[in-house]
């Protein structure tokens, strides 16, 4: 039993576990070829926030991610664009200005990532400061430890009140599954994210492993459509971490398609984290037109 | 009593060993599910060979470059003392060798010179590890105040498409390569994949580590194109005695530029030279000022 916001008592189901990963491994076993593999290769693309929150990012290194991100691979101009660059609030200016008028958002992680062990104020006016600096995009984290001990109303005020700082801005809640433990604690935490005011649910940092398992995303998009079938409400997925191939992506494809349906194949409702998978997916897109299998070397960091 | 043992034995269906290949370390069997048979002379069933699939050259592709960089960057020395102990390891194992050998129509007395044969093919080449580096390279005379000199670095990936002969002409092919720094993917697709498949669990015994020699068995057409064409693969080694095998391998190759060398011998017996490893090195030269 957990209070919303509203005060209204909320219950989320128990998970099937074991359920869960027979689910899993039974839509793991899809196979795409073909056609459908290119398009879905594509749709990939549109997805993904290419990512770097590195302790060691600087200007340059962020200007050469807007780069990658405004030209994915010189020698197939037709690619869809990426959906976002996701950086630290302090490199948001300068991502927003390599980026201005691509139509590529930027992201910025806010509310003390990746611990989130801060004040509350001070988590605000991260958030606060982003904005300022243009970023069209939050990924705040939860306070896990709050979480944990059983103080549900705590993380619930948290992501309503930077719901709140975000204004017009989308705000992504991550969860950090890893330190969650169960896939019950996921569940429920999908459920107060949702309830909360988040846009997207979001499962990791990248900083701890294990991060966006399948089971894990499964459990969390089911919360999704629940939350749909009871409110209307649409709202996105964000798996983060760990996903580094195209294969990878595919399965989840597969998997938010039987779970949510069509709808979700969306760049608005489904993003991937990731630094790695861009390369992949163009890997694959080149392998599946040319019919030769391709090199890293052949592309850009 | 002999009747009756001997019927028993005609009863018994015997449980033929699938060889698996070798990849990264490990012995998957071909992603595709498919194998052949091996027969003896005699046109009894012996074994069960894996027929990969391109795609199996495309994961066998990238476990050897992912072995790459830590093969090379092993001290010349320690590749000597590999190169050494698969020597020991296959002497260790020459009666099982020379069983397989005979199996594919050998004499014992063929059988057991090409096993020793091998052996010292190895050993050759683990002395060679830490010696060629000295042999090629060269501090070049230039007219500009540099200094200027020549080494030799691995090519990377190097694709082999492994010959008829089944140990000898094998071992003559791999060693050269990886006692340079390289790692390799090896095609088997010869009359006699036994002796290859065995000679992996040598290798795995060996402290040879995972992906730095990668055996495939199966069929020339399905695997050497993909092989060739990959651009991830840097050089090719091609040890056939049919020029239009080397010929199409080398129209694939041409997608990046890859160096291809050919064997066609088909008696391996003195193909055993500090050339093998040099043709599958890439010279590097450099230019480095010095005073006024």
């Amino acid at each position: 039993m957990q209070m919303s916001p509203s005060g209204a008592r909320i219950e989320s189901p128990p998970i099937d576990a074991v359920g869960v990963e027979e689910r899993v491994a039974r839509l793991c076993s899809r196979s795409i070829k073909k056609d459908a593999k290119l398009q879905a290769l594509h749709l990939t693309l549109s997805m993904i926030d290419l990512t770097t929150l590195e302790g060691a990012d600087s200007e340059g290194k962020v200007r050469q991610l807007c780069a990658k991100a405004l030209q994915l691979h010189a020698a197939l101009p037709d690619l869809p664009h990426v959906a976002a660059v996701c950086v630290y609030p302090a490199l948001v200016g300068v991502a927003k200005r390599a980026l201005d008028g691509s139509g590529i958002n930027v992201a910025s992680v806010a509310t003390s990532f990746p611990a989130g062990q801060a004040p509350i104020e001070i988590k605000l006016l991260e958030v606060r400061k982003a904005i300022e600096a243009g970023a069209d995009e939050v990924d705040m984290v939860i306070s896990r430890g709050r979480f944990l001990a059983g103080d549900f109303a705590y993380t619930a005020d948290e992501i309503a009140s930077v719901k709140e700082a975000c204004g017009d801005a989308h705000l992504k809640v991550i969860l950090e599954t890893g330190e969650l433990g169960t896939l019950d604690a996921i569940r429920r935490a999908s459920d107060l994210a949702m309830r909360s005011g988040a846009d997207f649910i979001k499962t990791s940092t990248g900083k701890i492993k294990p991060a966006a398992t399948m089971p894990v995303v499964l459990v969390m998009l089911e919360a999704i459509r629940d939350h749909y079938l009871r409110t209307g409400e649409k709202i996105g997925m964000k798996p983060a971490g760990g996903i580094s191939t195209a294969k990878d992506a595919i399965r989840h494809l597969v998997m938010v398609r039987e779970t949510l349906g069509q709808d979700w194949l969306d760049p608005d409702l489904y993003r991937f984290g990731a630094s790695s998978l861009a390369n992949d997916v163009l890997r694959q897109i080149v392998k599946q037109r040319s019919g030769i299998y391709q090199s890293f070397d052949d592309f850009s960091l | 009593m002999s009747e009756q043992r001997s019927t028993a034995e005609a009863d018994r269906l015997p449980v033929l060993k699938t060889h698996k290949v070798y990849v990264g370390g490990k012995f998957p069997r071909s992603e595709s599910g498919r194998f052949d048979r091996a027969f003896a002379p005699d046109g009894t069933p012996i074994a069960n060979i894996c027929r990969c699939s391109r795609k199996d050259v495309r994961d066998a592709v990238t476990a050897a470059r992912a072995a790459q960089a830590g093969w090379a960057a092993r001290t010349a020395y320690n590749r000597g003392q590999i190169l050494y102990r698969i020597a020991e390891m296959l002497e260790g194992r020459s009666a099982q060798f020379e069983a397989l050998l005979a199996a594919g129509g050998a004499t014992s007395r063929e059988a057991a010179a090409e096993v020793q044969a091998a052996v010292d093919r190895l050993l050759h080449y683990a002395g060679w590890t830490d010696k060629f580096q000295q042999v090629f390279s060269s501090v070049n005379p230039v007219a500009t105040s540099h200094f200027n000199f020549s080494i030799l670095e691995p090519m990377g990936v190097v694709g082999v498409l492994a010959p008829e002969s089944p140990l000898l002409g094998l071992v003559s092919s791999i060693a050269p390569a990886i006692a340079g720094g390289n790692t390799t993917v090896v095609l088997v697709t010869g009359g006699q994949p036994l002796p290859a498949t065995t000679f992996g669990e040598v290798l795995n015994s060996s402290d040879v580590p995972g992906g730095v020699v990668n055996i495939l068995t199966g069929r020339r057409d399905e695997m050497l194109a993909p092989l060739a064409g990959h651009r991830d693969v840097d050089a090719l080694l091609l040890c056939s005695p049919d020029p239009d095998v080397a010929r199409s391998a080398e129209i694939e190759a041409v997608h990046n530029l890859k160096r291809v060398a050919v064997r066609p011998h088909e008696d391996w017996t003195d193909v055993q030279s500090p050339y093998e490893i040099t043709d599958l090195q890439e010279v590097k030269t450099t230019w480095h000022p010095i005073g006024s």
